[in-house]
């Protein structure tokens, strides 16, 4: 038998070599601001546990390296990642003096390259295996709750994001539900004005051109030049509408930044109603309107259906875009995890740029993958209703 | 009519943007009314023609670096000997596509400290992804008869990939490169949230001291530039495309 190398594996192997043997695995700080001291794999844990995760490393990257059964690429890289996972914890507690509520311990460059690195491998394995879209949700679902489990147990307790989390443990679920609340209700907004607005433009190709032209100028303002311009209005609409300050119109804080994801979300959520009904084969409208069916009901029982979709795609890429720029409402006092980001950002403690940019990735992260398979049910349940 | 209007509307914004960049001041009384308390209606910490060519000087660098990492890794892929990154890339993109950039900006700060640093990693990041998915689309999507010809008359590999598939790319990649300047645009404000010396400059300085006058002239400047841009890489496109007897969308 002669051993071959996988192309990928190499690129692997060669992040994994550099990664657990020359990178720090964890930095400890005296406290939150100061620049830390790197500590390797041996150093940050015991000798016996220090070994075994080397041992792990290598085997993974090996099996990485050649050209292994899938199956076995997935153990690695499950098992790998599972290790790392724990074990950053068991450093996180040792490498902690005794008492200590100052020292800070965070996952180095080591660490991050060792996760990427085997993540990659995760990811080239999902991509082959090729997974339906309900067994991809389900391993978001199962990673998800290994991730739950691992924050609930305590075992990352002693790493410093989570000091960062300790210490204000109530604004961040009250920041998170805000972030959350900013993207979604400005999602619906835009597909409830959206929607019409796009099969109007289907309609009336008057106005096609000049809608979407419009949209597409929006968008090319900046986010923060946006959020602020917003700021004129709708404060003198709270000062002279009666009931709208009652309403919770202000010009600073959630409405401007609502206000402004809503009009970012609409070029992608007209655009492609527009294409989406414009891409409903003639054959099918022709088809309708032989069987006599009112403008209406071809709308609804043919054009609609047949175009959902590609509606469901601009929803997906405006719910991406949503939670990413929510994060620039806390710049105008909106709230949500920018809030963290930005107060990370002034005091230099990276922690909690981490503590607001670690929940955003992963919302957005999860939002795509349940989307994609949202999407590629509904078109393909579509093929296999017309065959 | 109608068909050098638009050519004169641009026109018009174009005079109108480098007037007022060359000398904001003419515009005071336009602007006075959205100051409060004898507030300076015109950005006074620093020039805006200089902000704005370091603004423009960024999303330069990070757009050309994008443009050749993406076009190198579409052609990497798209080659026999590439071909089995091909899936595990466009996850990648995807998986990329989610990041926020305030989340790269604020996480590239360790690496490599404050400055225009990180809003060049933010940039080239965000300017991959749409790159490198036209290119690959426009690699993946060659005439069948067209690359059967070029075989056929004997050409290398190398040869194919310079004289045949990189010239009938080209509409399609400028397509990308189009997007992937405009992202860059709106997104480099943000970089001075990180201290990077871009047009976000003004606009934050605006949102701090409660000065709607440069919030706007911030916002509308990058609208305007980016607009202009949009427009004049379409028109480059569109001849590409006639060239090469590909219709532009």
């Amino acid at each position: 038998m002669t051993l071959r190398f996988d192309k990928l594996g190499v690129v692997i192997a060669a992040i994994v070599a550099y990664a657990a043997f020359a990178a720090p695995f964890a930095t400890f700080r005296a406290n939150r601001i100061v620049p830390g001291q790197a500590r390797s794999v041996l150093e940050a844990l015991p000798a016996a546990l220090g070994t075994l995760l080397l041992a792990i490393l290598i085997i993974g990257g090996i099996v990485a390296l050649l050209r292994t059964p899938l199956v076995l690429r997935l153990a690695a890289s499950v098992i790998t990642l599972a290790a790392l996972a724990i074990l950053i914890g068991v450093a996180g507690g040792l490498l902690t003096p005794a008492g200590n509520t100052f020292a800070r311990i965070a996952p180095a460059s080591g660490f991050w390259l060792l996760i990427f690195a085997f993540t990659l491998l995760l990811a080239d394995v999902l991509t082959r295996l090729d997974l339906s879209p309900s067994a991809r949700v389900g391993v978001l679902a199962v990673a998800a709750l290994a991730i739950g489990a691992l924050l609930v147990s305590g075992s990352w307790d002693s790493l410093s994001i989570l000091k960062e989390y300790a210490s204000r443990a109530d604004s961040f679920w009250a920041e998170g539900s805000k972030h959350i609340t900013l993207a979604l209700g400005s999602l619906a907004a835009a597909v409830v004005a959206g929607v019409p607005l796009g099969i109007l433009c289907h309609r009336v190709e008057a106005l096609r051109a000049g809608v979407l032209n419009v949209l597409n100028i929006i968008q090319t303002i900046p986010s923060i030049a946006l959020f602020g311009l917003l700021i004129a209005p709708l404060g003198w609409i709270a000062a002279h509408v009666p009931g709208a300050a009652a309403a919770g119109i202000r010009g600073i804080g959630t409405a401007p930044a609502f206000v402004a994801l809503f009009l970012y979300s609409l070029l992608p959520v007209v655009a492609n109603t527009v294409v989406g009904l414009a891409g409903v084969p003639r054959a099918a409208n022709d088809a309708a309107r032989g069987m006599g069916m009112t403008d209406r009901q071809r709308l609804f029982d043919v054009e609609f259906p047949l175009a959902f979709p590609v509606i469901l795609t601009g929803i997906r890429i405006v719910l991406v875009q949503n939670i990413g720029l929510a994060t620039i409402a806390a710049l105008i006092g909106g709230g949500g995890f920018g809030v963290f980001v930005f107060q990370g950002v002034g005091q230099t403690a990276m922690d909690l740029v981490l503590l607001g940019a670690v929940p955003t990735v992963a919302l957005a992260f999860a939002a795509a993958i349940i989307l994609d398979a949202v999407i590629e049910m509904t078109s393909t349940k579509r093929r296999a209703d017309s065959e | 009519m109608r068909a050098w209007l638009p050519a004169l509307l641009r026109l018009a914004l174009l005079v109108l943007l480098v007037v007022f960049i060359a000398s904001p001041g003419w515009f005071e009384p336009l602007l006075r009314p959205l100051t409060e308390n004898g507030a300076p209606a015109i950005y006074n910490q620093g020039s805006l023609l200089t902000l704005t060519l370091l603004h423009l000087r960024t999303v330069l660098v990070a757009t050309v670096a994008a443009t050749i990492v993406a076009v190198a890794l579409a052609i990497l892929v798209t080659r026999p000997a590439g071909a089995e990154f091909l899936p595990l890339s466009r996850s990648l993109v995807n998986i990329g596509q989610t990041f926020p950039p305030v989340a790269v900006l604020a996480l590239a700060v360790p690496a490599v400290g404050f400055g225009e640093k990180p809003t060049l990693i933010a940039l080239f990041l965000y300017g991959l992804l749409p790159i490198f998915e036209n290119a690959l689309t426009a690699l993946t999507t060659l005439p069948g008869n067209v690359m059967e010809a070029a075989r056929g008359a004997g050409m290398t590999g190398w040869q194919r990939l310079m004289k045949v598939e990189l010239p009938l790319s080209a509409p399609v990649i400028l397509g990308g490169i189009r997007l992937s300047v405009v992202i860059s645009l709106a997104t480099a404000t943000i970089g001075s949230t990180v201290a990077a010396k871009t047009l976000g400059e003004v606009i934050i300085a605006g949102l701090i001291s409660n000065n709607l006058a440069f919030v706007l002239q911030g916002g509308l400047i990058v609208a305007a530039l980016a607009v202009l841009i949009y427009d004049g890489l379409s028109a480059i496109e569109r001849y590409a495309a006639r060239r090469m007897g590909r219709e532009a969308e």
